[in-house]
């Protein structure tokens, strides 16, 4: 789960990380009224969205009066934002962040991450602020600094200080630094995060350390006991087809192509998109309906499928473990009865009592195309996907 | 023999009197399993499923000698369950609990790591379908009559691409020494590498089927691995050819983040360390035909 970065600013301010002052807004005016409050000579404009790249993008704006602020704010709120990181359909800006922009004299980076190679927390410093880490790794890697948390006691205030020393800071800013990197893994760690990025954090003329942006992404599998991070989930960031199947359980994400998946299985369900590619066709989603598929699921997966306005065929591919085949073929006649499936259906199914499944499935009335291997389901789909298009093609 | 599980093995289950610990227990009672008895907090002294149930760990491991357990714990005390198998004893924990926090899955191989070597336990997942050794036991979830005996050591992350696997190994007389889950999540209990190191010892695998997805590092590790210290053929797969980057395909570990996550440089990482690769995930089957066919042709003396 990601938040937005006032959001993210927030959770840190808590954990005594210094941060500018801000407000958000959501209109123009409030904009406005944001900056009047929060005093200052100049302020930033931030599109709050839930990606990075927002300055190249023109997601940012520097202000020097109230005119700007209430400009900024009117070009920003109800366009999408395209950035680098967002796909060509862009996300949607509804709020914005005022923020007081004073000047700086040194752009640092701060990162911390859980690293999957050493099942640690890593944490990532380095003098370069300002730039994407992956880019400082190519130009400088010598300037990426880096510690890893030992899990049994935590992160310590001599790595802290090891780090502040290496980015070049004096005694004073030092004190400052080891509290911020403290005090961001403590919110890390107590928000159950992922990805923490403060870049740039920067070095103020009077020896302040301020986080000037962050992002931060949290675990959802621990969002159960986080409250206080979860409340902050933000739908309109969401694809919408990806918010409704969250609601059901069920796990979608969709693509560019044209062959609806319904799978069981995470596993399954990438190798069947996989297997589609490889005999000549293109997935149009990803989605795992998960061990207990009942009637109501596969409904479901079904109707979120066809809301894709490119599929052409569906090929459902469920190989029953817990699950029983006849009890999922009894889900897919009841959905194909419940809405009308206007486009060719491919069916394999596996596992725990495949024959009363297939049986099912043949009896019924509804023009199912059968498969019995995942090469032979992928294969008909591909076939069925190609019909329809050019049977498309012919009519027009 | 097969590795980590066989009809004699002890079993405990955390979590019996749930209603998918009842489940899945009668179900591995059923294909063979030596299941001894359970653990539910304050459920203790009762009789479940015809099995002794006890409070704590350590009076279970103590009253029946067991030395596996399974989880099936909500995501919440999966790791506290998992800690309290490794300190009671527990050699072989299987965890099927899907949803652990990751800063609880670090706490756990934490604490596993204070054991000595010798007496430290494996953990196998969680957010898998377990292990099963055919015909001889289950730990795990998985519909049991799919698999038959024989030489194939099989190790995979996802749970139905294993049966799937087995189904298709099934369709041409392939047999499966042992096959094991791994898990979905980013941080989790054994990896390929400490599976493969196990069949490469284990009398019966004459070969290996593993199957990886996208994100992580343990693909790469393992292949760099195999290269250096194993003699049995292992034919590899990385799912998630399609996978858009930074997107998470249903597992909590499936999304490319880093550089070599992807199944494209996965699959080119086991190619280069001399990996025979499976072209797609429809030709298990196939691939460990061939690899067993040329390893007998190659042991026929000339």
């Amino acid at each position: 789960m990601d938040v937005h970065e006032y959001q993210a600013k927030e959770l840190l301010a808590n954990f005594g990380v210094t941060i500018p002052r801000g407000a958000v807004a959501f209109s123009p005016d409030q904009a406005v009224y944001a900056a009047t409050e929060l005093g200052g000579w100049h302020w930033a404009v931030k599109a709050q969205i839930h990606a990075g790249g927002r300055g190249k993008a023109g997601g940012i704006k520097i202000c020097r009066t109230y005119h700007e602020v209430h400009g900024a704010a009117r070009a920003l709120l109800g366009k999408r934002l395209v950035t680098a990181q967002t796909g060509p359909e862009g996300k949607p800006v509804q709020r914005i962040y005022v923020e007081v922009a004073d000047p700086y004299e040194r752009e640092l980076y701060l990162g911390y991450v859980l690293d999957r190679k050493v099942e640690r927390v890593r944490v990532i410093a380095s003098r370069h602020g300002g730039m994407d880490i992956e880019e400082i790794a190519k130009t400088d890697p010598e300037a990426i600094l880096q510690v890893i948390v030992e899990p049994a006691v935590g992160m310590q205030a001599f790595q802290a200080r090891e780090l502040a020393f290496q980015l070049g800071l004096n005694i004073k800013q030092v004190a400052r630094a080891v509290a911020t990197i403290m005090g961001a893994y403590r919110a890390f760690r107590d928000c159950d995060a992922t990805m923490l990025e403060i870049n740039p954090l920067v070095l103020t003329k009077d020896d302040r350390i301020v986080a000037l942006d962050a992002k931060m992404s949290f675990d959802d599998n621990a969002m159960f006991r986080r409250h206080n991070v979860a409340d902050l989930q933000d739908p309109s960031q969401q694809d919408p087809r990806e918010a409704q199947a969250a609601e059901h359980n069920l796990n979608y994400i969709g693509l560019e192509g044209e062959i609806g998946c319904i799978v069981n299985g995470a596993g399954l369900a990438m190798a069947t998109m996989d297997m589609i590619k490889h005999a000549g066709g293109s997935p149009a989603n990803f989605l795992d309906v998960g061990g207990g598929a009942s009637p109501d699921r596969v409904a479901t997966a079904f109707r979120l499928v066809l809301s894709d306005r490119n599929v052409r065929a569906i090929l459902v591919n469920i190989f029953a473990g817990i699950n029983r085949c006849d009890w999922v073929a009894q889900g897919i006649v009841q959905a194909c009865r419940e809405i009308s499936i206007n486009v060719p259906l491919v069916v394999r199914l596996a596992g725990t009592n495949v024959e009363a499944g297939r049986g099912i499935i043949a009896e019924s009335d509804i023009p199912i195309i059968s498969a019995d291997s995942l090469a032979d389901a992928a294969q008909k789909a591909v076939a069925a996907c190609r019909d329809a298009n050019e049977l498309t093609a012919t009519t027009t | 023999m097969s590795i980590l599980i066989d009809e004699k093995t002890p079993i405990v289950v955390q979590g019996i009197t749930g209603d998918k610990g009842t489940f899945h227990t009668r179900e591995m009672i059923g294909y063979g399993s030596n299941v001894v008895g359970g653990v539910t907090p304050g459920k203790g002294g009762t009789i479940h499923l015809g099995l002794p149930v006890f409070d704590t760990m350590k009076e279970a491991v103590k009253a029946t000698g067991a030395t596996a357990s399974i989880t099936f714990v909500a995501p919440a005390f999966a790791a506290d369950a998992i800690m309290e198998a490794a300190d009671a004893g527990i050699r072989l924990v299987c965890s099927i609990t899907d949803g652990i926090p990751a800063q609880d899955m670090i706490r756990v191989k934490r604490y596993l790591m204070r054991y000595p070597k010798e007496r430290r336990t494996m953990l196998v997942g969680p957010n898998c379908a377990g292990i099963i050794s055919p015909r001889k036991a289950m730990l795990g979830i998985m519909p049991g009559h799919i698999y038959i005996r024989g030489p194939v050591g099989v190790v995979s992350r996802s749970g139905t691409l294993g049966y799937e696997a087995a189904s298709q190994m099934k369709a041409v007389g392939i047999g499966i020494s042992t096959s094991v889950g791994i898990g979905g999540d980013p941080i989790n209990g054994s990896s390929f590498l400490d599976h493969l190191a196990l069949f490469e010892r284990d009398d019966e695998t004459e070969a290996v089927l593993m199957i990886g997805e996208i994100g992580g590092p343990q693909e790469a590790q393992a292949a760099a691995w195999i290269r250096n210290n194993m003699s049995k053929p292992v034919v590899g797969f990385v799912a998630g050819l399609t996978a858009p980057k930074g997107r998470r395909m249903g597992h909590a570990g499936a999304i490319i983040s880093a550089a070599g996550d992807s199944a494209a440089e996965k699959t080119e990482i086991m190619r280069s360390y001399g990996l025979e690769v499976a072209p797609s995930p429809a030709e298990f089957g196939s691939a460990i035909m061939r690899v067993l066919t040329q390893k007998k042709t190659h042991l026929i003396p000339a």
